[in-house]
């Protein structure tokens, strides 16, 4: 859902409270393998996880792919398009050579635009996602285990997190990011700029997580397995990573698969506002940023990117649901 | 069991209070357990009985430092563990280990069998000579599951075989003493009386030292040297078990005494139901805290808080001022105006 | 309750003091000039110089957070340039719009209420009525059908809908008109036509979640034991529903609704720019985008302060809605 990742991180909550529920009667099955079998049956699953697998390689294979379809993404084809800027043929230029035709003004190839931008967008959202995972977990699963103080301060940061508008500190804070460390007339590098974006969306999606995995840890912490692991003497470290955790992967592993597409979506937003990512790097929000103003002259030119970005991200969440389904039976339709 | 032998853990004045916060300012405390004294020899099993609520558990989550006590001492082999920290506390926890009563609750869902019964001795950062891998085995073996099941998850055993695992973790690190918070009282009877005799076994083999948790009274006769009966945080009643089953001198072991299906105690004696709730332990009663449930109370009752002092030299204790004398079985049944009698 | 309630208002007054802190801190000391951004042209280094000391903001930063917060809460002196003595609530006074924040506030906040206030009645229906009807025929066609909406809709972007119903209700059929706001005062009917786009699409996307929380709480609470005591003691299905499940059902929607404020006014940021409606959104964009430092810290703290009194309620109706959950 579009700039909030906390709702994500909520519905999987809400959704799997049940996580760490056995069937009984299995044998020799290890949890994992039982979430495996379920996955593979569920026929949401399987086309969801086939679209995504395709949507990975695309974006990996993008230089290969650039040099199968015969044309960089920068590539202007001026003699392609009237005098006016707009493509010459229809539905914005599509042909044989030019599978979704050609941007106006400019007169890329859509196409290999997109297949940049899928490479662009995933990088983005799965390194945001690996990121802010990480912390909310390392936080909640220490904000719940050890209470207290310590429980206050976290939950104190989080409220504060929270309270801070992402998108307006998102639209200041990147640009000056690079002002500090690049002239305004400085190309700023790609890598310079997936990893400002990459921070930003870190800075603030942590929160939905940590409340998440410290829900799941205080429901866990009074838990007598838990006891047992404390009077045998075992450190923190322990305590928190090889008892706690392993209990709670469901629900992370769901606003995990829930956290990538929200930030696909926030990364085309910041770029639709004009802030994400700089001119040269092919990206959807840019794309449908800049095809806004040709909507009743060239419609192909929003069309191409928005159904693509909204297929990933419908992708994602579906994988997501299934994923929940299998992880937490109770839950399933 | 000698009297002489040096205490492999001795208890003193040990209380816990959990604060409450109470309406805006005022701070009250429920005093769970409060005030108690008792031994545990090498090899001995000591049983720790009373209603629930009474304080058992707390008890025996503070004497493995699951819980901080809030005053007194516990001194295990003669080292004051009352307040050590982890580090301490290591070479101690070898020795001190505790059977936890939901066999459901107390694994690792997440773990397999090996892990877990592991987990001691991963933690404490011990190799057993032949190698972790052996020595679970062997565990398994001792409490009777097959050994080649330590791939396993907990979720794929029964009631019982969980807790045996949950027994073979607490013996990993081969302990003097193992706290065991009622063992058997979440598994099907005919499974319990499996359990405990593994347990009697195992201390037999092992000599280990038990301060067995229950609150069922046929369970605790069955395993148990010596008993110690509890009421509202306090001991009101210790000593050996064939005196404290056959002798009973405080009113309240022999109502709890009373209330055991038992053809032989169903004598003219009857049965002494109590009446009246157990009153909270938040604010407890004065003087003697059984005085407002028992048929004996009398004033002096209300003023004056009964000791736990031993009568006629032997080693049962008493803390009652109205002690009951004679055996069980001859009768000294209460009197009916506040007790009815069911048998009759 | 009492307690409960002072505790909580003292850790909101914390937490917008943390965030006043952070969003002055990183807007005040990070390289982006304000001055330069202001000044015509040709501005000269010692022009630029009494400017920023007219603005204050050759002061320490401290000194400068004080007086921010002074203006705030008894009001200040802004001198001259700045359009004189600013009551309190003083919120500044916008370099590049040459007003008082206050007023350029009173002019685009009722747009963003209007977008938004509508819109969240109509996404709230849509999305609990779908959640409870498909959580009541569960398995149902319809249960799953609203089920690949929900999660059609939940993929959708915003400027890419809002495109989308540009393209077709206002280019193509013109049936609309350009998206714009018209005080509902003025022409109601002009208010609606001017606003409904925005509303839909507004309301789609966020319908979609509550439809699929909704579903999903309903579902367990329909599970629950004393749904089907009361089933069986032979309540009538409408009233057990009704009574019992709806009431429990709605408490997670009330948690996600607190949590929603600021998705919302990123939701309104988007919405506004694909519309083009000049709102609160479009503000704080345009503040962003040329170092309007006041402009920028009030639209943090008023959202800011929207979600802690936000949060707060829901913490109260949560209380309210499920009895089990005891405040202190």
């Amino acid at each position: 859902m579009s700039l909030s990742p906390t709702e994500g991180v909520a519905l999987a909550e809400i959704e799997s409270t049940g996580a760490g529920t056995e069937e009984k009667g299995l044998v020799g099955r290890s949890p994992g393998q039982l979430v495996w079998n379920r996955l593979r049956r569920d026929r949401t699953a399987l086309v969801s996880g086939v679209v995504l697998v395709l949507f990975i390689l695309a974006a990996i294979a993008a230089p290969l792919l650039q040099r199968l379809y015969g044309m960089s993404p920068s590539q202007q084809f001026g003699d392609l398009l009237d005098s006016t800027g707009m493509p010459l043929g229809y539905v914005g230029g599509v042909s044989g050579d030019h599978w979704f035709g050609l941007e106006p003004g400019l007169g890329r190839d859509i196409f290999i635009r997109m297949i940049y931008g899928i490479r662009t967008s995933l990088l983005i959202a799965l390194g945001a996602a690996v990121v802010t995972t990480a912390i909310g977990v390392v936080l909640g699963i220490v904000a719940g285990y050890l209470g207290g103080m310590v429980d206050s301060v976290i939950m104190w940061i989080t409220d504060v997190a929270l309270a801070m508008p992402f998108l307006i500190f998102a639209l200041a804070v990147v640009p000056t990011f690079s002002l500090r460390f690049y002239g305004p007339r400085d190309a700023v590098p790609t890598w310079f700029a997936v990893t400002t974006l990459i921070v930003v969306f870190a800075a603030f999606g942590w929160t939905g997580t940590a409340r998440l995995v410290r829900g799941q840890v205080v429901s866990l912490r009074e838990r007598e397995f838990v006891e047992a692991a404390r009077a045998s003497g075992a450190g923190l470290g322990h305590m928190l990573f090889r008892q706690l955790l392993p209990n709670i992967w469901a629900p992370i592993l769901v606003a995990f698969s829930l956290a990538v597409p929200s930030y696909v979506t926030g990364e085309a937003a910041l770029s639709f506002l004009g802030v994400g990512l700089p001119e040269s790097v092919p990206s959807f929000g840019r794309m449908i940023y800049r095809s806004i103003d040709y909507l009743q002259t060239d419609p192909a030119y929003v069309f191409f990117p928005g159904i693509t970005i909204f297929a990933l991200v419908l992708a994602f969440n579906l994988f997501g649901d299934a994923l929940r389904d299998a992880l937490d039976p109770k839950s399933s339709r | 069991m000698s009297t002489e032998t040096e205490p492999l853990l001795r208890v003193r004045g040990l209380t816990k209070h959990f604060p409450v916060r109470d309406g805006f300012r005022s701070r009250s405390a429920v005093r769970a357990v409060d005030g108690l004294d008792f031994d545990v020899r090498p090899g001995e099993t000591l049983g720790l009985v009373g209603e629930s609520g009474c304080g058992k558990t707390t008890t025996g989550r503070m004497l493995v430092r699951l819980l901080e006590p809030t005053s007194g001492t516990i001194e295990f082999a003669g080292r004051d563990i009352t307040h050590a920290r982890r580090r301490e506390l290591r070479p101690l926890r070898q020795d001190l280990q505790i059977i936890f009563q939901d066999p459901y609750a107390s694994l690792n869902p997440r773990h397999t069998v090996g892990r877990i019964v592991a987990m001691p001795l991963q933690v404490n950062g011990i190799d057993p000579p032949g190698g972790t891998k052996k020595r679970v085995q062997e565990l398994l073996e001792l409490v009777g599951l097959n050994p080649e099941h330590y791939n396993r998850y907990p979720h794929e055993f029964s009631g019982g075989q969980r807790q045996r695992i949950g027994i073979a973790r607490a013996l990993a690190l081969r302990p003097k003493l193992i706290v065991a918070d009622e063992p058997v009282s979440a598994l099907d009877v005919s499974i319990q009386a499996q359990v405990i005799n593994l347990l009697r076994d195992l201390q037999r083999e092992l000599d280990l030292a038990f301060v067995f948790i229950a609150h069922d009274l046929a369970v605790i006769r069955h395993f148990c040297h010596r008993v110690a009966v509890m009421y509202l945080g306090k001991i009101v009643e210790i000593g050996d078990r064939d005196d404290i089953y056959e002798r009973p001198q405080h009113p309240y072991t022999r109502a709890l005494l009373s209330a055991i299906p038992d053809v032989t105690t169903l004598g003219p004696a009857g049965r002494i139901r109590l009446t009246g709730d157990v009153p909270t332990p938040l604010n407890p009663p004065s003087g003697c805290r059984f005085r407002t449930r028992c048929w004996k109370a009398q004033e002096r009752c209300a003023t004056e808080e009964p000791a736990l002092v031993r009568r006629d030299g032997g080693d049962q204790a008493t803390a009652c001022h109205f002690p009951e004398a004679g055996t069980i079985r001859q009768g000294a049944g209460p009197a009916a105006a506040t007790v009815e009698e069911v048998s009759k | 309750m009492v307690r409960f309630l002072l505790k909580r208002l003292l850790l909101a007054v914390s937490v917008l003091l943390a965030v006043s802190v952070v969003s002055f801190l990183m807007f005040f000391a990070l390289p982006r000039d304000p001055v330069t951004g202001m000044c015509p042209k040709n501005c000269n280094a010692e022009r630029l110089e009494r400017v920023r000391t007219e603005l204050g903001l050759n002061d320490p930063k401290p000194t400068q957070y004080v007086n921010y917060m002074k203006g705030i809460f008894v009001g200040r002196d802004l001198g001259s340039a700045q359009g004189g003595k600013c009551e309190a609530p003083c919120l500044g006074y916008s370099y590049v719009n040459s007003e008082s924040v206050t007023d350029t506030f009173a002019r685009v906040l009722p747009v963003t209420l209007n977008i938004v206030l509508p819109a969240a009645v109509l996404w709230l229906a849509l999305g609990v009525g779908l959640g409870m009807i498909s959580a009541l025929r569960r398995g149902s066609l319809l249960d799953r059908v609203s089920i690949g909406l929900t999660l059609t809709f939940a993929s959708l972007q915003l400027y890419f809908v809002g495109a989308l119903l540009l393209l077709i209700f206002v280019y193509s059929l013109k049936i609309l008109p350009t998206p714009r706001y018209v005080p509902f005062l003025d022409n109601p009917v002009e208010w609606a036509r001017g606003l409904v786009l925005a509303w839909v699409t507004l309301a789609l996307l966020f319908s979609a979640i509550y439809a699929r929380l909704s579903r999903a709480q309903m579902l367990e609470t329909l599970s629950e034991d004393f749904v089907r005591t009361a089933r069986a003691k032979g309540v009538a299905k409408r009233k057990v529903y009704g009574r019992h499940a709806l009431r429990a059902a709605i408490t997670p929607i009330v948690t996600i609704a607190g949590l929603d404020v600021g998705a919302a006014l990123g939701g309104t940021v988007i919405t506004e720019t694909t519309f083009g409606i000049h709102g609160l959104g479009r503000t704080a964009v345009e503040a962003v985008r040329q170092g309007d430092l006041p402009t920028i810290m009030a639209t943090v703290l008023i959202s800011a302060l929207f979600v802690v009194v936000a949060n707060i309620v829901v913490d109260l109706l949560y209380a309210f809605i499920d009895p089990r959950v005891r405040l202190g």
